[in-house]
């Protein structure tokens, strides 16, 4: 479908996403479905890659592309550039020997103990007990459960049994690791953890990550990349610092407004009005980043603009290991007033958005 | 009652037993694969043959339906074929296998499609085939259930092998009939019923004792 003559692969392309389309063929009822249209995406070798849209934006048709699990309807699906499409049923379960997968309901067998689920795709890939015993136990200590081999599933949390499936993934000494969703059925400090474990694991065993959530937290948490999916479109791509900074598309603005201190106070947000008249006071959202995040703007800003400047929401936070903030302020609308504030913003290297104004 | 009458019971118990046990043995060994089957032919399922999946679904369905006396009389020539006899324990055996064979295999087909499609992608995930899926995965998570199916298909055969007791064929029903009914004994015919009862029982709750012990899914001990 796509006119594009794929470009050459360059080595550090872990996958590479080239045209594909995705349609899933009429059933009863309902028609031909086209759940991803014309991707393009590369993720790099050794990169924490994010893909993030809402719930049914295609994110688990992508991912189940990279090991074969779903077939593209036209495209191609490199993986360390081999086209898994070309691959016969031995091909793919070799590839998939080389691709670890999580997911967010674990997927752990009930009736195998947690070395035993360790092991299953060992003892899949044909691998000798004594072997399998020498690899299970490192990795249980990696993910930090090597006292827990001896029990069921059924015996663990959550966030234990994510951990017992990350081991499980990566048996096989895989180059990359997919992830379904994988902390979406735990709370917020348990997603830290495995959040902080596939950190880890990226940076000392140099895996690839490729995960698809639905939450700008996970992604701003560990992702160094980031492709925003939409409707089976990626509608913005780049470095996760520069997306969450400067996001281009609507999808990525409204994915954004979730994460703490970027939401207005619902007071503000709901007397917001898209102009000024006489008397509005103008909301506006700073961003900064790098050097800005640490010098003492806001006193200057008041002694710039006046003091009739309030502070509506506020964040100071992380992303993709830089310092980043942004802070909605209101000030006076009139002529005067904005044209100080913004002599002061261009000044400073102020990144801003004017969100709108209330009375 | 006649002194000779704790020795027919026990040799009615011992026939009931025979049969039930081979029975039992053969139908179930031959019911899982073909349960195993129907679980996994479906389209878009590991072993894809939707056009047999239907065909062999259309064969258990028409077993099952018929009532297990016609089953038995029907099959009269068959069971002559590989017995010799149409009459007695030995000859019993073969309708009693004969509906077996469906029962248990729609119970094995049930069990394995409880369990979570989320496993099946996971192993498929892993790189197995589908044959490792089948044996490491299905037959493993289902295990707690196939001992149920078995147990249930144990506990059917008991009273189907008390109903072949009507058309000849040996233990506790037959026994039951000829002394209980025919001869007006009804103190043959409570014995009988109590040593049927105890069977059952038995039968059930070793079933469910070691079904139990082979769940893992909840949290215990
Ligand atoms: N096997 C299938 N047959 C038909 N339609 C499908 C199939 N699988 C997925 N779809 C459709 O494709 C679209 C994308 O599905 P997908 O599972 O990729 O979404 P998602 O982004 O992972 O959503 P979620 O966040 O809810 O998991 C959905 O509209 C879904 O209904
Ligand atoms: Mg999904």
């Amino acid at each position: 479908m796509t006119a594009s003559v794929p470009k050459p692969l360059s080595d550090d392309v872990s996958v590479a996403f080239q045209g594909v389309s995705k349609c899933f063929a009429a059933s009863g009822e309902s028609g031909a479905f086209t759940a991803l249209n014309n991707v393009d995406l590369n993720v790099g070798r050794g990169s924490i890659t994010g893909i993030i849209g809402r719930s049914g934006a295609g994110k688990s048709t992508l991912i189940r592309l990279v090991n074969g699990l779903e077939k593209p309807s036209s495209g191609k699906v490199l993986v360390d550039g081999v086209d898994v499409g070309a691959l016969d049923e031995a091909g793919l379960r070799n590839l998939r020997r080389s691709v670890g997968m999580i997911f967010q309901h674990f997927n752990l067998l009930s009736s195998r103990t947690v070395f035993g689920n360790v092991a299953l795709p060992l003892e899949i890939a044909g691998i000798d007990r004594r072997a399998i015993e020498a690899r299970v136990r490192p990795l249980l200590d990696l993910v930090g459960l090597a006292d827990k081999h001896a029990r069921y599933p059924a015996e663990l949390s959550g966030g234990q049994k994510q951990r017992i499936g990350i081991a499980r993934a990566l048996a096989t000494e895989p180059k990359l690791l997919l992830s379904d969703e994988a902390t979406s059925a735990l709370d917020p400090e348990t997603t830290q953890s495995i959040l902080e474990l596939l950190k880890r694991i990226n940076a000392e065993l140099g895996l690839t990550v490729l995960l698809i959530t639905h939450e700008m937290e996970v992604v701003k948490a560990v992702t160094s990349d980031v492709a925003v999916i939409d409707k089976g479109e990626i509608v913005e791509r780049g470095h996760t610092f520069d997306v969450f900074t400067h996001p281009r598309h609507e999808t990525t603005r409204a994915l954004l407004s979730g994460l703490p201190g970027s939401k207005l106070p619902d007071a503000v947000a709901r007397g917001l009005k898209p102009a000024p008249s006489v008397g509005d006071r103008a909301v506006v959202r700073l961003t900064f980043f790098g050097a800005t995040a640490e010098r003492p703007l806001v006193s200057q800003l008041i002694k710039s603009v006046g003091a009739e400047v309030n502070i509506i929401a506020g964040t100071i936070d992380e992303i993709g290991g830089k310092p980043y903030g942004s802070l909605v302020v209101a000030y006076a609308a009139d002529a005067e007033t904005s044209g100080r504030a913004e002599r002061f913003f261009t000044e400073n290297g102020l990144v801003t958005e004017v969100l709108g104004y209330v009375a | 009652m006649s002194p000779d009458l704790p020795l027919l019971i026990a040799k009615a118990t011992f026939d009931t037993l025979r049969m039930v046990a081979i029975a039992g043995l053969i139908g179930s060994l031959i019911g899982l694969p073909i349960g195993i089957f129907l679980a996994t032919s479906g389209k878009g399922e590991l072993f894809p043959a939707p056009n047999i999946n239907r065909l062999v679904g259309l064969i258990v369905n028409a077993t099952r339906s018929t009532p297990f006396i016609i089953l038995v009389v029907a099959i009269i020539p068959f069971t002559r074929l590989v017995t010799g006899t149409s009459i007695g324990t030995k000859a019993a055996i073969v309708p009693l296998t004969i509906a077996t064979i469906p029962f248990f295999a729609r119970l094995v087909e049930a069990a394995i499609r409880d369990i979570d499609k989320g496993l099946i992608e996971a192993a498929r995930a892993m790189g197995a085939t589908p044959t490792q899926i089948v044996f490491k995965v299905l037959l493993a998570e289902a295990r707690p259930a196939l001992t149920l199916a078995l147990t249930m298909t144990i506990v059917s055969l008991i009273g189907y092998s008390a109903m072949v007791g009507a058309v000849g064929g040996g233990g506790l029903g037959d026994l039951g009939i000829r002394y209980g009914y025919q001869r007006f004994r009804p103190d043959v015919m409570l014995i009988v019923v109590i040593v049927l009862i105890v069977l059952v029982q038995l039968v059930q709750s070793a079933g469910d004792r070691l079904a139990r012990r082979f769940d893992k899914r909840s949290r215990k001990n």
